[in-house]
C-alpha cells in the first residue's frame, strides 16, 4: 500500500529531540580509546633498529642517531597516513599513537616534527 | 526541438568523482549516453611493484574510500594463497566481521546518496545519522573510521574484546530497527516509489551479457554472490540468504540493498556468537615465494578481483585490481537509453559507482581497435603528443617551469 | 504622499519585507534542519549569505544578453514587493486596493517565474536553458490550481478585491472551514511556485546544477535569492489573507502578532511538506497537478458555488 507523506510522523517526532549533529569546533569531539591519531615517539626507548623507517608505506618517519644510543625521530605529519604500521613493527614500543586528530596547520613546516630527548616529556619511571 | 548534448561531468554536483557522461537528449528523453573514464588514474598497481607487501597492503586499502577492507582483504588473500599461509580461525572471523560491518556502512551510505540524488534530503540525513552508529563501532575496534588497517599478511591486527562484542550486538539491534523503518518507507512512500521504479531498467539477459555484478545484477534476478558461490574467509560456515529481486530497476536495487542490510545484521550476530578463541594472526613472511593467485571478494558494490604475481622477493611482480564498478559500467549506458534526463544522477548512483577505484590503465585506440598499455612515462609523452596534435603546446611552459625550479 | 512613500520604502514596504523575508528564510531552514534531526544554521546565516553575495563580483557570461541578464533579478524583486502592497496583512485594508486586485496579485506573483525563465534562457548556458524550460513547463502546471484555489473564496465573498474579501470573511467566520480543500491546494501549488521539494525540478542541483541560476553570481544572485525569500513571505501572506483571514482589523498590535503567527504557520507547513517528499520528475509533476490538484481546486469552486446558492 502506498502512502504519500509516510515520513511526516517520524519527522514531527524529531522536532523536539536533541539534534544528532554537534557544534564541532566549539564542542570538542571525543575519539575512541584506541584511535590512530598523531604519532608519538619515545626517544629513551628507541634502539635504532630502523624497522619503522623500512616498513612505513609513505616514508613519513626517519630515525637519526644523535649520540651514543641516543636517537631522534623526524616525523612528517603531512606524509603520515596514520596506518599504525610503525607502531606494529616496533618491538620495543618506542612509537605510540595518540588520540589527537586535530592536526591542521597553515603551512607544511608546522607539520614536521622532530622529537628527541630534549623536547619530549621525561620518561615515567620505567622498569629499566 | 533539436537534440542537445549535455556533458555530465567531469565536474558536476551529481557526481562525487571525476568522470564524464556525454548525454544526448531530445527534450527530456535520453537518446544516447557515452562515457569517458580515466580522469583519476593514480598508478596504484605500478607503485605496488616498487614497495614491499607490507606497505602494499596499506596502499591497496586506499584504492577505494568506502570498500577499503574489501580491497585489502582481496589482496591479502591472494598473497596468503601464494605463500601457503593458513590464517587462524579467529583471524578469519574478525576479517569477515569487518567485511560485513563495512557492507552495512556502505549500503547505508548508498541509501543516503540515492535519497539526495532524487531530492529526498531527509532520507539522506536520517540514513547518514544511523550510519554513524556503525562508523563508531568501526572506529572503536580498528582505530579509524574508513581505512581500518585491520588486515595483515597472516591474519588481522586487532582483537575484539568481549565489551566490544557486546557494543556491536547492541548496535546491530538499533540498526535493525532503523533498517526495518527504511524498508517500510521504501515500500510505502509514493514519491520515492515513483522516482525509483522504472528508472535504469536492465533485463536479466542484458545484465548477464554485460557482466553486471553485485546488487546491480541481483536486482535483475541474477543469482550470484561470491560469498556463497566461492566462499572465502569464514563465509562457508555461516548461514545467509542471497537477496535477489525482479524489479530490474533502481527500485529493485534499493530493495536488494536494504535486504542485504538485514542479512548483514544476521551475519554479524552469527560471527560474534560463533567466534572461536585462539590467536588472531600468524606471523607472515616478508618474502613471498614465486607464484601467482587470483582472489575474489564480494565487496558491497559487487565482485572485486585481485591478481598478484610474486617472484620470490619482498615486492610483488605484478598486481592487478578489477574494481566492481568497472564491471557495472557497461551496464550503465544500456540503462540510461530511453530514460529521462532527470533520472541520470540516480541511475548512475544506483550502481554505487566508485570511479576513482576503477581507473586502471588500458587505453583503447578506437580507430585501430587495438589495446595499448601505458606506464606513467609513456603516458606523459602520449598526453603531450595528444595536446600538440590539437594545437596546444606546453613545451615553452615546461621549459619556463624547469628554469624556475632550477633557480629554486 | 510622504507618508505613503515612507510606507512603501520602510514599513510595511521594502525594508520590513526584506528583514522579514530573511527571518522567514532562517525559520524555513532551521525547521527543515530540525525535521532532519540537525542543528541547522545560526540566526544570522541568511544575512551573512546576503552580505557575502553582495560583496562578490558579478560575472556576466560572454554569450549572455547583458541587458536581460542584469534586468531580470531586479524585475523579480520589484514585482514580488509590489504584489505585497495589495495584500491585507494585519489590517482589513491593504496598502492599496481596488476592485480586481486579486488578479493583479496573481499576475505580479507570476512575473518572478517568468524572470527566472528569461534570465536562464538569456544566460545561454546548457544547464540554465534546461532549467528555464522546466521553469516554464512547471508554471503551466501549478498556476491554474493556485488561481482556482484563490478564486473560489472570492466567488463566495462575491468580490474581486482581497481587502473586501477579508472583510466579508471576518463577518462570516463560520464559512472558513469550507475552504479547507482550497487551502491544501494553494499550499501545494505554493511549493511549486517557490520551487521547493517535491517541485524543485527547475533547480534540481543533482541534475542541472542550479537550473536558471547556474550562471548567476554576486549581487545578481543575491537579488534573485532575495526575490525568492520575499516571494515566500508574500505567498504565505496571500494564503493567510485568503484562507485564514480571522482577527484582522481588531487592534494593530494584536493583528500584527497574529499575522506573524499565521505566516510562521504557513512556513512551518511548507517546511514540513518539503522535508517528507522526494523530487518528482517534470512529467510526473504535470500529471499530479492536472490529475489531482486542478480537479481538487474545481471541487472547491463547486463547493463554494453550492454554498453560495444554498446559504447566502
Amino acid at each position: 500500500m502506498q502512502r504519500p507523506g509516510k515520513m511526516i510522523s517520524e519527522v514531527l517526532k524529531h522536532v523536539g529531540k536533541t539534534p544528532a549533529t554537534t557544534n564541532y569546533p566549539f564542542e570538542k569531539a571525543e575519539m575512541p580509546e584506541h584511535f590512530r591519531g598523531k604519532l608519538q615517539f619515545l626517544p629513551h626507548r628507541c634502539k635504532g633498529c630502523m624497522l619503522c623507517t623500512k616498513d612505513c608505506p609513505s616514508e613519513a618517519i626517519k630515525i637519526k642517531k644523535v649520540g651514543d644510543k641516543k636517537f631522534e625521530a623526524e616525523i612528517d605529519l603531512d606524509r603520515c597516513i596514520y596506518c599504525g604500521q610503525c607502531v606494529e613493527s616496533c618491538f620495543i614500543q618506542a612509537l605510540v599513537m595518540t588520540t589527537d586528530f586535530e592536526l591542521a596547520a597553515l603551512n607544511r613546516e608546522d607539520l614536521k616534527m622532530t622529537i628527541n630527548e630534549k623536547n619530549s616529556p621525561k620518561p615515567p619511571a620505567e622498569e629499566e | 526541438m533539436s537534440k542537445l548534448t549535455i556533458p555530465i561531468g567531469p565536474q558536476h554536483p551529481a557526481l562525487k568523482e571525476p568522470e564524464c557522461f556525454i548525454i544526448t537528449v531530445d527534450g527530456e528523453r535520453i537518446c544516447e549516453a557515452n562515457m569517458r573514464l580515466g580522469y583519476n588514474h593514480r598508478g596504484i598497481e605500478k607503485r605496488c611493484e616498487e614497495i614491499t607487501y607490507i606497505q602494499s597492503a596499506y596502499l591497496i586499502e586506499r584504492v577505494c574510500g568506502i570498500c577499503s577492507h574489501s580491497h585489502s582483504t582481496a589482496f591479502i588473500q591472494a598473497v596468503e594463497e601464494i605463500a601457503g599461509l593458513e590464517v587462524p580461525k579467529r583471524g578469519l572471523y574478525i576479517r569477515t566481521l569487518f567485511g560485513e560491518l563495512e557492507r552495512i556502512h556502505s549500503h547505508l551510505l548508498w541509501l543516503g546518496v540515492a535519497g539526495h540524488e532524487i531530492g529526498f534530503d531527509t532520507l539522506l540525513m536520517y540514513s547518514w545519522r544511523d550510519r554513524e552508529i556503525v562508523m563508531d563501532i568501526l572506529a572503536m575496534v580498528s582505530g579509524n573510521r574508513v581505512n581500518y588497517g585491520m588486515n595483515s599478511i597472516g591474519g588481522v591486527k586487532r582483537d575484539i574484546s568481549p565489551e566490544q562484542a557486546d557494543a556491536i550486538l547492541k548496535a546491530m539491534d538499533d540498526l535493525e530497527e532503523r533498517t526495518k523503518y527504511y524498508i517500510e518507507l521504501g515500500l510505502q512512500e509514493t514519491t520515492l516509489i515513483k522516482r525509483l521504479s522504472g528508472a535504469g531498467s536492465i533485463s536479466y539477459e542484458d545484465a548477464t551479457r554485460l557482466g553486471a555484478v553485485g546488487p546491480t545484477a541481483r536486482a535483475s534476478k541474477v543469482d550470484q554472490d561470491v560469498r556463497r558461490d566461492d566462499p572465502y574467509a569464514a563465509y562457508a560456515e555461516l548461514e545467509f540468504n542471497v537477496i535477489t529481486d525482479d524489479h530490474n530497476d533502481v527500485y529493485g536495487r534499493t530493495l536488494v540493498r536494504l535486504g542485504e542490510l538485514m542479512e548483514s545484521y544476521k551475519l554479524v550476530r552469527q560471527l560474534i556468537k560463533n567466534m572461536p578463541d585462539g590467536p588472531i594472526r600468524k606471523k607472515g613472511p616478508r618474502k613471498i615465494p614465486a607464484g601467482e593467485a587470483i582472489s575474489r571478494y564480494e565487496a558491497p558494490r559487487g565482485e572485486d578481483v585481485h591478481y598478484v604475481k610474486a617472484n620470490g622477493t619482498d615486492k610483488a611482480f605484478r598486481v592487478k585490481v578489477r574494481a566492481p564498478t568497472l564491471a557495472n559500467l557497461s551496464a550503465v549506458s544500456k540503462m540510461l537509453e530511453g530514460d529521462y534526463l532527470a533520472d541520470v544522477p540516480i541511475v548512475i548512483a544506483a550502481i554505487d559507482p566508485c570511479f576513482s577505484c576503477t581507473d586502471r590503465m588500458a587505453v583503447r585506440n578506437i580507430r585501430g581497435g587495438a589495446t595499448e598499455m601505458h606506464n606513467p612515462g609513456s603516458l606523459r609523452n602520449f598526453s603531450i603528443d595528444w595536446y600538440r596534435r590539437r594545437g596546444i603546446d606546453f613545451t615553452d611552459l615546461n621549459k619556463k617551469l624547469m628554469k624556475r625550479l632550477e633557480r629554486v | 504622499m510622504a507618508v505613503q512613500i515612507l510606507e512603501i520604502i520602510i514599513f510595511p514596504g521594502f525594508l520590513f519585507l526584506t528583514v522579514f523575508a530573511m527571518i522567514a528564510e532562517y525559520l524555513d531552514r532551521i525547521l527543515y534542519a530540525r525535521f532532519q534531526n540537525r542543528k541547522g544554521p545560526p540566526w544570522f546565516q541568511p544575512f551573512a549569505d546576503f552580505i557575502k553575495l553582495v560583496a562578490k563580483e558579478d560575472i556576466v557570461p560572454e554569450c549572455a544578453n547583458p541587458f536581460v541578464f542584469k534586468l531580470m533579478p531586479i524585475l523579480a524583486l520589484a514585482s514580488v514587493i509590489t504584489a505585497s502592497f495589495y495584500i491585507p496583512m494585519w489590517d482589513n485594508k491593504a496598502l492599496f486596493s481596488f476592485e480586481g486586485d486579486i488578479i493583479v496579485i496573481v499576475y505580479l506573483l507570476t512575473i518572478p517565474t517568468i524572470s527566472f525563465f528569461l534570465g536562464g534562457w538569456y544566460s545561454r548556458s546548457l544547464y540554465a536553458t534546461i532549467g528555464a524550460m522546466r521553469n516554464l513547463t512547471q508554471l503551466f502546471a501549478y498556476e491554474v490550481p493556485l488561481f482556482l484555489a484563490i478564486l473560489s473564496p472570492a466567488i463566495l465573498a462575491h468580490t474581486w478585491s482581497l481587502s473586501e474579501m477579508t472583510v466579508f470573511f471576518n463577518n462570516h467566520l463560520w464559512l472558513l472551514p469550507f475552504n479547507i480543500i482550497g487551502f491544501a491546494v494553494a499550499l501545494i501549488a505554493l511549493l511549486g511556485k517557490l520551487e521547493k521539494v517535491p517541485f524543485d525540478i527547475p533547480e534540481a542541483e543533482t541534475e542541472i546544477v542550479a537550473g536558471s541560476f547556474t550562471e548567476y553570481s554576486g549581487r545578481l544572485l543575491a537579488f534573485f535569492r532575495m526575490a525568492i525569500d520575499i516571494e515566500m513571505v508574500v505567498g504565505a501572506s496571500l494564503v493567510a489573507a485568503v484562507f485564514l483571514p480571522f482577527g484582522l482589523g481588531l487592534n494593530p498590535v494584536l493583528g500584527f502578532i497574529l499575522y506573524i503567527l499565521k505566516v510562521v504557520f504557513v512556513i512551518f507547513l511548507l517546511a514540513l511538506l518539503r522535508s517528507v517528499f522526494a523530487r518528482l520528475r517534470i512529467e510526473q509533476m504535470m500529471d499530479f497537478c492536472w490529475k489531482y490538484l486542478a480537479p481538487a481546486a474545481f471541487l472547491q469552486i463547486v463547493v463554494c458555488v453550492i454554498l453560495k446558492g444554498v446559504l447566502l
